[in-house]
């Protein structure tokens, strides 16, 4: 294979798939059909595979509408409804999608038969009652407890992760009947144990293309690439085409760092991405950075957003629901850290992927991602001597976004970040001139 | 523990202690918290909204509802950004400041800016700060066996603070304290419901909101010499609406706000505070304690729009709130960026339209000191229904 047919394939691909699986869900509303939905934090994706649900991420619809600059329309419907401006767009976009029965920018959204969410985020919830009302289906929390505080996970074996893998466990036990019941479906383990091993290769995979950005030139970036990436690890999680792709990628990402091609021609500084991308202007956001030779070599997005397959969790498929809890409560927690307790995150990441400067973008649609974020940049610009900036937008809502502003914000950041280079440059060159002892 | 942290009411006619209470609630120096430390006492300041506070007594600790205050977050502000509730930043300002010196924080998992307190906090002291991860999954059969593992573990955490162990008879004497307190708290609302002009809002509010400020054997004590007095009281029934007020679960609204309604409506039942009677009834003593706690949580509780059960479904809960008050009309309030609150509004009010029964909108804010225009809103809606 030449390099003009490996370099991009993941980019063509990765839209390609996409396309097809709107296709899927359109005919999917078209026929009627029960489809899950799910999130992206502890999508359950393996689980439901098995019974054949049409599976929609209504977080991923409402991204799209933001993408494709129609999401006002969605929003503005949502607040006719009753919504307030003050609460998240995602969930606005999706209430709109859902009184206009389906229709979407990029298809048609089938309706739900029943909704299966972790608490990763609260939203899932309340966004779930709004189902609930709607359309009388059942829903499903699977609740994931988190890390309770800082530095504290806990591990196999140990008292407390037991108990809260017991508590995972006994609801996934719960779901199955329900899942039957619905789908007419009888749970087969080792379809079960099939979508779990194409679910282990995709987070392998995932793992490794997260590992190659730490190359210089940086092979792909966090921003815009990562979202396709994330789209796919979503939508394709459990199949053999997510795990084919995943693995492609991989190898298309090695290629590039092999042959030192890079995502940006000259690429001057490495960013670390902290936050929710800007969708409502996601290619001039990206461009606020790329003009300045910036590319973003990782984000807590890419972590949090996958669901916490980023560390390449490995389900044991000897014992394959025993495995699918301890590996959602490791994975699902996983994100929550990369949310709430990020800031050894960070360092590390700035450590490993020899990062220049940290981007924290909080939005106003998401608070469970943007809370912690102001006090976090203190703590981690006490942990380490990076540059950083700070600036808020929103995923979905234009009203919210100045592009002046985020402009004028972003050069001040490269301008001192250029300045910073040159002065620490400067002061490493020898002195010209030198006094002998 | 004998310290007494709000000594003020004691041997004070009704009139007196009331004032006292009210006093209390909107001190802002939080005086409670700091004779309980002077006295040699250590402190749990829990979010909001509800806590186990028995495991917390049981250690010998005060149990502090952290619930913002209306002060300046003139610290707290440079570690959040835009676009959050106000309680959020006041109360990390409460810590900065110093006014409120804790040994252990513990936030829940109620929204998704109260979840992130945990680690804001704990980057800014050194003591544990933690989440409790009350089930979400509250119609799981194994909740309460989860629920019960968690409280063990917040046991243990709390041990090592205290130095000692909290006994299966220490945790069963703070079950009686509190479900004495259970007690005075439903005779509150009985009186709030069947007399409510004896009772001013405010009044009414101050004496519930006093019991996440002190030990709660002092707030018995308090209920206990005041609620008899009550019905005593030379007020006369006037001509106002029956409302429920909705929206209090959180952040609080400033006790002038709550005094504006009740000078048109009888506030014959509200969410204000709502974990301080999460409980509907008293948790059985007998049998593991850890377990009664965590069953009751599950099954013998409230509602608010951070919980999540089937069994419950909000606005159902909010039909028979109304209806169990005999209130005419409800006031769907929301603190300011508040997702939940301002999410279950729609919910309530398709339900009030559903079954006709009037309803105010609002949003408040905690630190908000005028009240004015929604005075003359709140007015002009009474009048609508008085004279229809």
């Amino acid at each position: 294979m030449n390099q003009s047919e490996i370099v991009g394939r993941g980019n063509r691909d990765g839209a390609r798939l996409f396309r097809e699986w709107f296709e899927g869900l359109t005919r999917a509303a078209e026929q009627n059909r029960p489809a899950a939905y799910v999130f992206v934090m502890g999508s359950l994706a393996e689980l439901l595979r098995v019974f054949d649900f049409p599976i929609v991420f209504p977080e991923i619809n409402s991204l799209q509408a933001a993408v494709r600059r129609v999401a006002h329309e969605y929003l503005n419907q949502a607040e006719d409804y009753g919504y307030s401006p003050d609460i998240c767009g995602y969930v606005k976009a999706d209430v709109a999608v859902q009184l206009r029965g389906g229709e979407h920018p990029m298809g048609r959204i089938p309706k739900p038969r029943i909704a299966v969410l972790t608490n990763a985020c609260n939203t899932y919830i309340k966004w779930a009652e709004i189902w609930e009302r709607m359309y009388r289906i059942p829903t499903f929390t699977l609740d994931v407890p988190g890390s309770r505080q800082a530095g504290g996970p806990t591990w196999p074996g140990q008292r407390d992760f037991e108990n809260d893998r017991r508590y995972v466990l006994s609801q996934l036990r719960e779901l199955i009947p329900r899942l039957e019941e619905i789908s007419g479906i009888r749970f087969d383990i080792d379809r079960l144990r099939e979508t779990m091993k194409h679910a282990n290769d995709m987070s392998l995979a995932w793992k490794r293309v997260l590992d190659l950005n730490r190359s210089q030139p940086s092979v792909f970036n966090a921003l815009s690439d990562g979202t396709i990436y994330l789209g796919v690890s979503n939508g394709f999680r459990g199949s053999a085409e997510g795990a084919r792709y995943f693995n492609d990628l991989a190898d298309e990402l090695a290629f590039k760092a092999d042959h030192r091609i890079g995502t940006l021609t000259d690429e001057r500084h490495r960013l670390i991405f902290v936050g929710v991308p800007c969708y409502p202007i996601f290619r001039r956001f990206s461009e606020l950075f790329t003009e300045w030779g910036g590319t973003f070599v990782n984000s807590t997005y890419l972590w949090f957003a996958s669901g916490g397959t980023n560390a390449g969790y490995q389900y044991d498929l000897s014992h394959p629901l025993e495995s699918l809890a301890e590996g959602l409560l490791i994975n699902v927690r996983d994100a929550m850290d990369s949310m709430f307790f990020q800031t050894q995150i960070l360092a590390d990441m700035i450590d490993n992927y020899h990062a220049d400067g940290v981007v924290f973008h909080p939005i106003k649609s998401c608070r469970t991602v943007s809370t912690g974020l102001a006090d976090n940049r203190r703590a981690l610009m006490k942990l380490r001597d990076v540059p950083t900036l700070f600036i808020e937008s929103d995923m979905m809502d234009r009203r919210v976004v100045s592009e002046a502003q985020l402009k004028n914000r972003v050069d001040a950041f490269f301008e001192g970040l250029v300045a910073r280079k040159t002065t620490s440059a400067i002061s490493h060159q020898p002195s010209a001139v030198s006094v002998s002892p | 523990m004998t310290t007494l942290t709000f000594p003020e009411w004691r041997d004070q006619p009704l009139e007196q202690a009331l004032y006292h209470c009210r006093e209390l609630v909107e001190d802002t120096e939080f005086p409670t918290v700091r004779r309980w430390r002077e006295a040699g006492g250590k402190v749990v300041g829990h979010f909001q909204v509800y806590f186990p506070e028995e495991i917390a007594h049981a250690a010998g600790l005060l149990p502090f509802k952290i619930r913002g205050a209306p002060i300046e977050p003139t610290r707290a502000d440079s570690h959040f950004g835009s676009y959050l509730c106000s309680i959020l930043k006041t109360s990390l300002e409460l810590a900065l400041s110093g006014k409120v010196p804790l040994e252990l924080f513990v936030t829940h998992p109620i929204c998704d800016a109260a979840r992130n307190l945990a680690g804001v906090w704990g980057r800014n002291f050194p003591y544990p700060c933690q989440i409790l991860y009350l089930p979400q999954n509250a119609n799981s059969k194994h909740a309460a066996e989860y629920l019960r593992g968690e409280y063990d573990r917040l046991k243990r955490t709390i041990e090592e603070i205290v130095g000692h162990a909290v006994s299966s008879h220490d945790l069963r004497h703070s079950l009686d304290v509190y479900n004495e307190n259970r007690r005075l708290l439903r005779e509150l609302y009985r009186i709030k419901r069947e007399t409510p002009w004896l009772l001013a809002a405010e009044e009414a509010y101050a004496l519930l909101a006093v019991g996440g400020l002190v030990p709660r054997e002092e707030h018995n004590a308090l209920l206990a010499q005041v609620l008899p007095q009550i019905p005593g009281r030379a007020a006369k029934k006037q001509d106002r609406i029956r409302v429920v007020f909705e929206g209090g679960f959180c952040e609080q609204p400033p006790l002038d706000l709550i005094r504006t309604i009740g000078q048109s409506c009888y506030v014959v039942d509200d969410d204000f505070l709502i974990g301080l009677r999460w409980m509907l009834d008293d948790v059985p003593t007998a049998g593991d304690p850890l377990l009664s706690l965590a069953t009751a949580y599950l099954e013998n509780s409230s509602y608010s729009p951070v919980q999540h059960d089937l069994r419950k479904p909000k606005e159902e809960m909010l039909l028979q709130r109304i209806r169990a008050s005999g209130a005419e009309a409800a006031i769907i309030a929301a603190a300011k960026m508040c997702e939940p609150g301002l999410e279950e509004q729609v919910g309530y009010t398709r339900a009030l339209d559903r079954e006709n029964i009037p309803y105010f909108v609002g949003e408040f804010e905690e630190s908000m000191s005028s009240f004015d225009q929604m005075e003359i809103q709140l007015q002009t809606f009474v009048e609508s229904l008085l004279f229809d």
